[in-house]
């Protein structure tokens, strides 16, 4: 390539440009906090009061592990996972500043949050929790926990946490599944699960799990038993 | 009676005929200097590759995720949905059986192999101004991919665009085969610049206006890029929208790092910078930044309406307190932006161009620069579409475009909700 090895004179020409125009009051934070505050106002946001948010549309990612958010970043760059915004903001960005994105919200200690009202009748409750905890053998479904951790607060390097997921989040990720507008790297396990699970078992594991308390440690856990019980492309 | 109708109608059609024979556009030929100017040689495929990048050929001719070059990308227009093709050097899906004739007849007549007739989709109005050296450099470097075979989409062109005769119809209007013609009364620089911007760079594509029937006017004095949303503005030295107090050097910065103390490069144009722009040489950046710089004022184009009628006090008061609300951290009070983190709105074409579409979607979607070697970890700006309503998207930026002596027109949440609604995909 015969344009590879040059310097911008970028930087001279900004203090040259600040230097003239005076009014800059202070310059601004070289951290990742301020660069990516565009990620923040929809995956970290407070209330009025502070409180944190946790909307069905936007879930929170501070203490998600890396992997994982790296992953999330290359399916919306690359297509496959699909909201326009995701595509947008993540379009052109370089690969390495991705990865660096993706650490620096993975090193967030996850917000604990509170559990929402289980509005399952008992039979619903009990397969909810008969599918995280047992999985069903005779549709091939493996356990949530035998992957996202007995704790369910998901495993390093790329596995993520099921609790303090918004119930309806999690339906509309199930339903992009079983859509083919969320997918992942090939074997793409989750999509595997989610056309072997009916809508009501959908419903049910939703529901069960966005009952649960979010233990005091909410970190991902450090390893998870394998081999896996399904072959993940994401998480190999 | 009946025989002279008949004759007159055929003599009419014979003269219609005969005139466009005459007026066709002829297949123009020039000769590879040899053989050695398409040979894989390490020179060759590297020239080729670095025209590549000029001509941002990889933006169409890849899908989203797919193999670079393989083709596949829908391109939107009002005619129809374009698929770009598979470049790479498969024998049965891309242009692996092309020789070099016919990758530069593709390039310089906008004619297939088979002798059917491309759409200007694909710029060959542009890339019909590139010499046949660099054509064959770029053909060298094509051939140079790992081949993939993936079968081309048909593009889906409604009726009757998709009719070849229509096409030929077309390109009597507005095509004419030529290579670029220096000016031996301009320097090697500003011929540089001008070869890149009006051939491989085809900045004409959006920064034009379009006609009814597609064409580029090639006045570069901006233009509303259909189907997309966004507003390409005017590269001439008009002053308030275009160039014009501009610095060649802030110029370069866009172009080579999506930055610049006078704004930042978003929407389609971030991505010709990240593909394309950024790869280039300061030298050619130069020269293109020379070359715009050159470009008369002309009154096209979008401008500031600075004779529209002024705001509602209310809105101009409800605009200055979302703006503090919201904006003023980044952007400071005084409106001149924190660079290189944070552009100025004071001053800012985007900001103050009618129609206001670039400064809606920014409002709404927010976004990053490109992601450049120049500046490889951008600053974001968030979104609000979801923190603002339409009315509070369009009273900020009302007080934002009547604000440090910028004189933009007021903006209606009418508008705001029409650009809220385009797709960002």
């Amino acid at each position: 390539m015969m344009s590879q090895d040059f310097r911008w004179p970028v930087a001279a020409l900004f203090c040259a440009a600040t230097s003239v125009a005076s009014a800059a009051p202070q310059p601004v934070p070289d951290t990742l906090t301020q660069r990516l505050l565009a990620c923040a106002t929809c995956h970290a946001r407070v209330d009025a009061r502070g409180n944190p948010v946790n909307d069905s549309f936007y879930p929170r990612i501070g203490g998600k592990p890396a992997g994982y958010l790296y992953h999330q970043l290359r399916n919306f760059q690359d297509g496959r996972r699909h909201y326009p915004v995701m595509t947008y903001l993540t379009e052109h960005l370089p690969d390495a500043y991705l990865r660096e994105i993706a650490a620096h919200f993975a090193a967030q200690v996850p917000t604990v949050l509170p559990p929402t009202p289980m509005n399952l009748s008992p039979a619903q409750r009990e397969r909810g929790r008969q599918l995280v905890h047992e999985g069903d053998r005779g549709r091939a479904i493996p356990a949530c926990i035998a992957c996202h951790g007995a704790r369910l607060t998901g495993a390093q390097p790329a596995i993520p946490g099921l609790l303090g997921l918004p119930r309806d989040y999690v339906n509309a990720q199930f339903g992009a599944w079983r859509n083919g507008v969320r997918r992942a790297h090939a074997p793409d396990c989750m999509g595997q699960v989610a056309a072997r699970l009916s809508p009501d078992d959908v419903a049910a594991v939703s529901g069960w799990l966005a009952a649960q308390p979010m233990p005091s440690d909410p970190r991902p856990a450090d390893a998870v038993a394998r081999p896996l019980p399904i072959a993940c492309g994401s998480a190999p | 009676m009946m025989k002279t109708v008949r004759i007159v109608l055929l003599a009419a059609v014979a003269v219609v005929g005969g005139a466009i024979l005459l007026a066709w556009p002829r297949a123009d030929f020039v000769p590879a200097s040899s053989p050695a100017a398409w040979a894989a040689t390490p020179a060759n495929i590297a020239r080729g590759a670095y025209l590549a990048r000029a001509g941002d050929c990889i933006a169409c001719h890849t899908a989203r995720g797919g193999v670079a070059y393989a083709g596949g990308r829908a391109l939107d227009t009002p005619f129809g949905r374009f698929y770009g093709p598979n470049l790479t050097p498969d024998r049965a899906t891309g242009i692996g059986a092309w020789s070099a004739d016919d990758f530069w007849n593709a390039l310089h007549n906008g004619i297939a192999p088979n002798g059917r007739l491309l759409y200007p989709a694909f710029p060959y109005t542009n890339y019909t101004k590139v010499t046949r050296a660099d054509a064959d450099a770029l053909y060298a470097y094509f051939r140079s991919l790992p081949p993939q075979r993936q079968a081309n989409r048909p593009h889906a062109i409604r009726f009757p665009y998709d009719q070849q005769a229509l096409l030929a119809g077309w390109r009597l209007l507005y095509f004419r085969p030529a290579e670029y013609t220096p000016q031996p009364a301009r320097s090697a620089s500003w011929n540089r610049g001008a070869y890149l911007v009006e051939g491989l760079g085809h900045c004409s594509a959006c920064h034009s206006t379009r006609n009814s029937l597609g064409a580029a006017d090639g006045a570069l004095a901006g233009g509303m890029i259909p189907t997309l949303g966004w507003y390409a503005p005017s590269l001439t030295a008009n002053r308030e929208a275009g160039l014009g107090d501009w610095s060649d050097a802030h110029i370069v910065a866009l172009l080579g790092t999506g930055i610049s103390p006078r704004g930042a490069a978003t929407g389609p144009m971030a991505e010709v910078v990240a593909r394309s722009l950024q790869y280039l040489t300061p030298d050619d950046l130069g020269a293109m930044a020379g070359y715009l710089k050159s470009l008369a004022a002309t009154s096209a184009g979008a401008q500031p309406a600075s004779a529209a009628a002024p705001a509602a006090e209310q809105v101009l008061a409800e605009g200055g307190r979302i703006y503090a609300a919201q904006c003023a951290a980044c952007h400071g009070d005084d409106g001149k932006g924190r660079m290189p983190a944070y552009p100025p709105l004071a001053g800012n074409r985007a900001v103050t161009l009618t129609p206001a579409v670039n400064a809606i979607r920014m409002t709404v979607n927010g976004g990053f620069p490109p992601g450049t070697r120049g500046n490889p970890r951008p600053y974001g700006m968030p979104p609000f579409g979801h923190e603002l309503d339409d009315a509070e998207v369009a009273a900020v930026l009302t007080w934002i475009r009547a604000s440090w002596g910028n004189a933009g027109a007021p903006v209606t949440a009418t508008e705001v909700n029409r650009y809220r609604a385009v797709s960002l995909d």
